[in-house]
């Protein structure tokens, strides 16, 4: 240590004679870089909007609010609608949370509830890497694995026990059983959002003050009702921030969705049907495009970009506000 | 589970259960409950199961010889490899991170040191959560406009770029996370001793936070590694053995395995299964190996 207070005593009698003032110029660089690079992220997604507005704008001003409507998809003749697409889009991510939703809530609260202390981490582990398989492998995993088999055990038996019903008989009617349409969408979407779903969900339940689960422990309540009763309203908000995360990735969702949902340019009232998604048109047609088409792709683009935003920020919001509270 | 479940702890007195006084209705939407947990974590682990089994069954089929050492083959025609396509892959991923990485750091240090409190920061720090999510898609769109058409060609620039904007937000998110672990003392440490901040920061804050910084980055990586739908219109694709130049398709694993699997040509549709192995492969290890650096920093 003696060495140390002679280096601050030389240190002093240095400062005495040469001065150093600190480096300003470095100082105010390095802040200059650090604002500007965090200008950058909103300069992004500012530029992100600019130019799918920009490329769309031909095809709003051609078809005029028409457009959103309009089920028109004729590259002959140019005429373009997003409706399809945009039903296609809802509709696989609704499946995508009616299938997945529960599911990751099962997940989670068998994980901070239900899991013996030992297998806790191997399984979080599983379920997170879920979260790190390419979507690409997802589409190859869902065309090729998963839509043989389900339409061998799903689509064939339900289409003729439903056939010439009413509602379900168009609903559940699967004209061609090849196993891919809209429903095979959702169903690799749902699986695709569960480990979003579930880590948020099982770290909402983590920070829930373990004091509340034991009294209710305590009184008697079994699992059933102390996850019901207790541990669901504590977190509904930020459960359902996280499925509203959910639903914004689902909705852009592309590769997996143009493995599996057939590229069908038709509107069809079955969900066993092939459709066609926002982003999985985009996928398919893009490269190929030009003109008018080009335009009314970036317009499709611009719908898509308008509503996973809003989506993904009522989720912040209320992730966020959940946090705080 | 350490808290008493009142189905299997014995009765405190008169020996029998207090399953046996437990309303039927009760028990049974419990054991539902118990029952519906389990089962759905096991679809997840099933799922997860079966895709690899599908990789490895099907892409040690697509292994030869001449995967890492050819490029791609005509359609059609037999033989060749991805080594192309691998090395495209690589190239592309590097710009990506290489870009990113500086602008992410930074722009994490921003909201974490300069930027506490301020208005503009709790924007940003809000924009970059929606831009972390936003459909990858668009980024595509994005860079098509702004690079692909002003220069006539699909090129490696622009697909790299492309992968920078999906990876930064990344970055930016667990920098600004871990620096904010940092304790203030630390840096009032360094001031103390007459370090101006952007000293403090580089000296102190950033190598406490080191750890937790290089976690994000290789987030980032495995995050962009198996991206495809923004290369689709950017890098796109390019059957060719690479040519040193990145003006002009160039060819990569994601865009190739979408382009071969759903070709009608055997050859092609093993060589993308065999592509398909190695890029999950790679990308689970670097989540693997992002969790460890995070567990080791964690028990420091």
């Amino acid at each position: 240590m003696a060495s140390l207070t002679e280096q601050i005593a030389l240190a002093r009698s240095d400062a005495g004679i040469v001065r150093r003032p600190p480096s300003k110029g470095l100082d105010g660089l390095f802040r200059a870089a650090s604002y500007g690079s965090a200008l950058v992220v909103l300069l992004v997604l500012a530029g992100i909007l600019g130019s799918i507005a920009y490329g769309g704008w031909p095809a709003f001003r051609e078809f005029g609010p028409g457009f959103v409507t309009s089920t028109a998809w004729n590259i002959g003749t140019e005429q373009f609608g997003a409706w399809v697409a945009i039903v296609g889009t809802l509709a696989s991510a609704l499946i995508a949370l009616l299938i997945g939703v529960p599911l990751s809530l099962a997940i989670a609260v068998y994980l901070t509830q239900l899991c013996p202390g030992w297998a806790r981490k191997p399984v979080a582990m599983t379920i997170e890497l879920l979260a790190a398989v390419p979507s690409i492998i997802y589409g190859m995993w869902g065309l090729f694995i998963f839509a043989p088999l389900f339409a061998r055990f799903v689509q064939v038996p339900v289409s003729n026990l439903v056939e010439g019903l009413p509602i379900v008989g168009t609903l559940l009617y699967a004209r061609v059983p090849s196993g891919v349409g809209i429903l095979t969408a959702g169903i690799i979407l749902a699986i695709m959002i569960v480990p979003f779903v579930a880590s948020i969900t099982r770290d909402m339940l983590d920070q829930i003050p373990t004091i509340l689960r034991e009294s209710a422990y305590g009184i008697g309540c079994t699992t059933w009702e102390v996850v019901r009763h207790v541990l669901v309203p504590q977190a509904s908000v930020s459960i359902i921030g996280a499925i509203m995360l959910g639903l914004g990735r689902a909705l852009g969702e592309t590769m997996a969705v143009t493995f599996v949902i057939g590229n069908a340019n038709r509107l069809s009232a079955s969900i066993f049907d092939p459709g066609s998604t926002i982003a999985s048109r985009i996928a398919n047609e893009f490269n190929e495009a030009d003109g008018m088409q080009l335009n009314a792709l970036m317009a499709l683009g611009c719908i898509l970009f308008v509503i996973t935003v809003i989506v993904l920020i009522v989720a912040r919001l209320l992730v966020r506000r959940a946090k705080v509270a | 589970m350490d808290a008493v479940n009142p189905l299997t702890e014995a009765a405190p007195r008169g020996g029998a259960p207090i399953g046996s006084r437990v309303r039927p209705s009760r028990r049974l939407a419990d054991r539902t409950l118990r029952i519906a947990c389990l089962l759905a974590t096991i679809i997840g682990a099933v799922v997860l199961g079966s895709i690899l089994l599908m990789l490895i069954v099907e892409g040690l089929r697509g292994f030869s010889a001449t995967l890492l050492t050819q490029p791609t083959p005509g359609p059609g025609s037999e033989g060749g490899g991805i080594a192309n396509a691998v090395l495209g892959s690589l190239i592309l991923t590097l710009i990506g991170i290489v870009v990113a990485t500086p602008i992410g750091v930074m722009a994490g240090t921003y909201l974490a040191e300069y930027g506490r409190g301020s208005k503009l920061a709790d924007l940003i720090r809000f924009l970059n959560d929606v831009l972390l999510s936003a459909p990858s898609i668009l980024i595509g769109l994005f860079v098509y406009t702004l690079m692909v058409r002003p220069m006539g060609t699909y090129s490696g620039w622009a697909g790299g770029v492309a992968l920078a904007i999906i990876a930064t937000p990344v970055i930016v998110r667990t920098t600004e996370d871990m620096l904010r672990l940092v304790p203030g003392t630390l840096r009032e440490a360094g001031a103390a001793l007459g370090a101006p901040t952007s000293r403090v920061i580089m000296s102190v804050t950033w190598r406490a936070a080191s750890a937790g910084i290089v976690t994000g980055v290789i987030l980032a990586l495995a995050r962009i590694a198996g991206e495809t739908a923004p290369l689709l219109f950017t890098a796109l694709n390019n059957n060719s053995w690479f040519n040193a130049n990145l003006m002009g398709g160039v060819a990569n694993l994601p865009v190739m395995i979408y382009q071969f699997a759903l070709s009608p040509y055997p050859n092609w549709q093993s060589l993308a299964w065999a592509g398909a192995l190695l890029i999950t492969m790679a990308i689970l290890a670097l989540s693997v190996v992002a969790r460890l650096v995070i567990k080791t920093e964690r028990a420091r």
